[in-house]
């Protein structure tokens, strides 16, 4: 290798380096600072590797602020929304995508089109419905948004569109009914894309922010991240606690992130190509 | 045996009861409140509505009219749109470079970069939302640390006006541009390395083979990424809400924010539904624009 091909290979690896440590920083800041004794975040210049640790921040997040509480609000809420979302969708994207009936055309072509409206536009009235539901505070209300998603019912129909209906119709002959073959051929076979949409609702619905906000008012029922813009207002000086809770918050999804990411890196592929 | 007709007709109805769950919550849910905000956007629907909705009555465009007179809207509008336009090319230009740089055969553990990549994007909001309010914090944070190693004076980021809403930007081109890179990637591979080839043997420098082979390549995927992050940057929320609450002097008040406030802090519903269907607009708009002007470069 010549010289300036080798400076080249250094300049190259720099930066993509500087890239890592734009990006890491910013959680190993988060992980140390949570771990320093009260006050050492307000030190200058700034502590990154703290030579005493302690976890007296996270013992206070789960014995003095219900942490814990809302740690099981986020996962009943987040596992709901996908269970059933999940359900709905793939029994919409399977008739959409091997049965024949009247007005099909017209109503995915609805369905597509309405992907365009923002759901900011629905949250007044959905509020003032599930209000009058007496849903408000409730799990309900958090999960009757997600039960179905048109772009979920759009990648799972696209997905089993690629299933050969042969092996429907020989399942047919045998005598199996719609049901059976829904749940025994379907869902098995469809189960790559079930699973990346499993995991990009999960997280969507683990992160959601602002429809908890509006329709969780009462601080029992506050998901992860309504509680943590809460406590951000009331322990603003408390630096090392207020990392502490967006440590908790943030592990959750990132170790499910990890363990499935190929899933997930194949839906945004996906998404990118449907148009 | 069943008859053809009869058969037929039971296939529909099966194929129906596979819809109907799915269509019911978004016909009830999605559709109904959209028609609702519509119609809630012509009243002056308040506090005293929601117990008793015939307290609300019929304003025609009043809504709108008092919308576009107030400053504080112009002020949402603008912001929104200084979000927007500063955004969305950095983060268009971040994930683009990001790729070229994971994508290149020339770099080793390729996998890990793009992963300490994306790992941002996974992660919650309001969480990285705390991490980056302690980062710009004007005495102990780490950017106003490195600058004064060179010399630099320290800068109030959060606090004032002229910097807070490039702060937010800063933010969210961090958290986001990794989401658009994985696409650029499924983009870059999907170029056939014949071309490359081809160029190669022309005499091509590098940048002529990125200017002429890999940027005409990625149109259709660049067109796609543009409309997408276009609509996410155009309903920002989240970022001021937690870190600045639209401050300070409303310099990071927001579209979706002012919604917000008008429609769940002062129950101004009927106000707020008409600023829904304003942002709605410009998604619309913008998504017609750009649909137009990619069909306009592919002919």
């Amino acid at each position: 290798m010549n010289y300036s091909a080798r400076i080249r290979k250094i300049f190259f690896y720099g930066i993509m380096i500087v890239g890592v440590l734009l990006t890491i920083l910013p959680f190993i800041w988060m992980i140390s600072t949570s771990l320093m004794p009260t006050g050492m975040a307000n030190h200058y210049p700034p502590v990154l590797f703290p030579k005493e640790t302690t976890f007296q921040h996270y013992r206070t997040l789960f014995t003095q602020l219900n942490v814990l509480r809302y740690f099981l609000n986020s996962l009943i809420i987040a596992t709901s929304v996908t269970v059933i979302s999940l359900v709905f969708n793939s029994m919409a994207g399977f008739a959409f995508a091997k049965f024949r009936f009247p007005g099909k055309q017209k109503l995915f072509k609805l369905l597509l089109s309405a992907m365009v409206i923002p759901a900011q536009v629905t949250m007044l009235p959905l509020f003032l419905m599930l209000n009058r539901m007496g849903l408000v505070n409730t799990y309900w209300g958090i999960i009757i948004p997600g039960l179905a998603s048109i772009y979920g019912i759009f990648l799972i129909r696209q997905y089993i569109m690629s299933i050969p209906d042969s092996l429907i119709e020989a399942a047919r002959i045998d005598g199996a009914t719609d049901f059976y073959i829904y749940w025994h051929i379907i869902l098995p076979l469809a189960k790559p894309i079930l699973v990346t949409l499993a995991l990009f609702t999960f997280m969507g619905a683990w992160n959601d922010f602002l429809w908890p906000l509006i329709i969780l008012t009462r601080d029992s029922m506050y998901t992860l991240p309504v509680a943590l813009a809460n406590l951000m207002g009331e322990h603003v000086q408390d630096t090392e606690m207020m990392m502490a809770g967006s440590v908790i918050t943030i592990l959750p999804v990132l170790i499910v992130f990890l363990t499935l990411q190929k899933y997930y890196i194949r839906g945004i592929m996906l998404g990118s190509v449907k148009e | 045996m069943k008859s053809l007709v009869a058969e037929e007709k039971y296939r529909w109805s099966t194929a129906y009861l596979f819809l109907a769950p799915a269509m019911a919550a978004i016909f009830v849910f999605f559709f109904l409140p959209v028609l609702a905000a519509l119609l809630m956007s012509f009243t002056d629907f308040d506090i005293y509505s929601i117990g008793n909705t015939s307290n609300a009555r019929f304003v025609g465009l009043a809504n709108y009219r008092n919308l576009l007179q107030n400053p504080l809207f112009w002020k949402a509008l603008r912001n929104t749109g200084y979000f927007v336009l500063v955004g969305v090319p950095l983060s268009i230009f971040a994930s683009m470079f990001a790729a070229l740089g994971v994508n290149s055969k020339r770099l080793h553990f390729r996998s890990l970069f793009r992963l300490s990549y994306f790992l941002p994007v996974v992660t919650t909001l309001v969480a990285v939302a705390v991490i980056w309010r302690y980062i710009y914090h004007p005495r102990f944070g780490l950017i106003n640390y490195l600058m004064g190693i060179f010399g630099i004076q320290p800068v109030d980021w959060l606090g004032n006006p002229h910097w807070a809403m490039p702060a937010l930007i800063i933010m969210a081109v961090w958290k986001g541009f990794g989401y658009n890179m994985i696409i650029f990637i499924a983009g870059l591979q999907n170029i056939p390395e014949t071309l490359y080839e081809a160029a190669h043997l022309d005499g091509a420098n590098r940048w002529q083979e990125f200017r002429y082979v890999t940027l005409p390549m990625l149109a259709q995927t660049t067109g796609f990424i543009t409309i997408t992050t276009l609509i996410g940057y155009c309903q920002f929320f989240a970022e001021p809400y937690v870190m600045t609450q639209g401050g300070p002097l409303n310099s990071t008040l927001s579209i979706v924010l002012l919604m917000y406030q008008e429609g769940f802090r002062y129950w101004r519903m009927g106000y707020s539904a008409a600023l829904a269907f304003i942002l709605f607009g410009i998604i619309l708009i913008v998504t017609l624009i750009q649909l137009r002007l990619q069909r306009h470069h592919e002919l």
